[in-house]
């Protein structure tokens, strides 16, 4: 399997204590790496680490075998990242949240790509409602579509199941194997086991 | 379209869901400068005098009044990361942030104030002047406001803060704009204030979108 992403050494501290401490892993075509481990054990920040939120003490992320600091915005169009928050905005509407994260991609307009996303969650008949008025299982969905509505190879997941139903979650899981079966990759943090036959579990120490 | 651009067309779109936001900051800038005349009186001369540095000081505090939510309603629905992970730079981002605001708020401001001079008793080209500088001196108070709404973001008490960070920084726009228009009442012309409230937004827009960005990705970790 070609490997895409390479970690090597990865530190990072938090609030001036060691969170990462010489963390190495890579990442082949297709897997998913599952991130475990208890509250503060450094899920969220080796998440945004890798998108370059937060800086790195030591270490190396390299994608396809480049040194992602040498090139951010092409990184960056690499991923797609769903956070803790949803990153929507309560006064527009489902589509156009989608819609707008798209642009600010600067991914072209793809209406039946967002379609396609919407439906997938089961969301299409809310596409023109305002996301103020959904639920929170909801618009972790509208998240989740925008994610998948993207062009990125690499999802980056914090918590993808937080307040989902079951029938969501199994959506969420089958979108997530379509992807990978496409040559995707994702990381994951989460509390809740994700059932997919490629993932592999990275377990951070507290 | 750009991402520039698209982020520009969202936060405009968003003040159109919200136009209660803006009518604050215009009703803010109408009540803070009537209450002058009503509270001096009305003798003309004094009016008239002091007309240029209210209605100045009041776009200022009405600017400012808006610019606590500049960024951090993105800060708190997770936008912010979004932006911050868009593959192109922030200090466009920020850039297109700041304009966004001075379509919504400095530009009616600009609008806005020589209808207010009237009640100042300014003649008309005062009143001509004092839009014009306005219209100019704003997108620098945008700027360094956006640039105090980027480094108090998520900090207690982030309203005051801004202010006390942007005001200082606003006093050479708020001089310069002010003495525009007493300049016209003593028959001169004001092209020289307004070069210069033009070199400070353009010293604005050259380096502020950098203060900002930079600003926003320590706020972002």
């Amino acid at each position: 399997m070609t490997t895409l992403l390479e970690v090597a050494g990865l530190a990072c501290h938090r609030g001036g204590r060691p969170v990462l401490d010489g963390l190495s892993f890579s990442l082949a075509k297709g897997e998913l790496l599952v991130l475990t481990g208890p509250n503060g054990s450094g899920k969220t920040t080796l998440l945004r680490a890798l998108a370059l939120l937060v800086p790195a003490e030591a270490g190396t992320i390299a994608w396809q075998g480049a040194d992602v600091a040498a090139d951010r915005e092409a990184w960056r169009s690499a991923l797609a990242w769903l956070g803790h928050q949803d990153g929507l905005k309560g006064d527009l509407t489902v589509r156009e949240n989608l819609l707008i994260a798209q642009r600010l991609r600067s991914e072209p307009v793809d209406g039946d790509r967002i379609d396609d996303a919407l439906g997938a969650f089961g969301l299409t008949p809310l596409a023109r409602r305002a996301v103020r008025s959904l639920s929170a299982g909801q618009r972790r969905r509208v998240a989740l579509a925008r994610v998948v509505a993207s062009q990125a190879s690499l999802w980056l997941l914090d918590e993808p199941l937080n307040a989902l139903d079951a029938e969501s979650q199994a959506a969420l899981l089958t979108i997530l194997e379509g992807h990978l079966d496409q040559g995707g990759l994702a990381i994951a943090a989460t509390h809740a086991p994700i059932k997919i036959s490629s993932a592999r579990t990275l377990e951070l120490a507290p | 379209m750009s991402g520039f651009a698209a982020l520009m067309a969202r936060d405009l779109r968003l003040v159109w869901r919200r136009p209660g936001d803006v009518a604050v900051v215009l009703a803010f800038f109408v009540v803070a400068t009537v209450l002058f005349p009503l509270g001096i009186g009305p003798e003309a001369n004094v009016l008239a005098r002091i007309a240029a540095g209210v209605l100045w000081c009041a776009a200022l505090f009405a600017a400012l009044l808006s610019l606590d939510r500049l960024f951090a309603a993105d800060h708190e629905d997770g936008t912010l990361d979004l932006l911050l992970l868009a593959p192109w730079p922030l200090e466009l981002a920020a850039l297109a942030k700041c304009a966004a605001h001075w379509i919504v708020t400095g530009l009616p401001l600009a609008v806005l104030a020589p209808f207010l001079g009237v009640a100042f008793g300014l003649e008309a080209k005062s009143l001509a002047a004092l839009g014009t500088t306005l219209l100019v001196g704003t997108p620098t108070l945008s700027l360094v406001g956006g640039l105090a709404a980027a480094l108090t973001l998520g900090a207690r008490r982030s309203g005051a803060l801004l202010a006390l960070l942007a005001l200082p920084l606003c006093v050479p726009t708020l001089i310069f704009g002010a003495s525009a228009v007493e300049t016209i009442a003593t028959g001169e012309g004001f092209a020289t204030h307004l070069a210069i409230l033009a070199a400070l937004a353009l010293v604005s827009l050259a380096t502020l979108p950098w203060a900002i960005a930079a600003a926003l990705r320590q706020a972002g970790e």
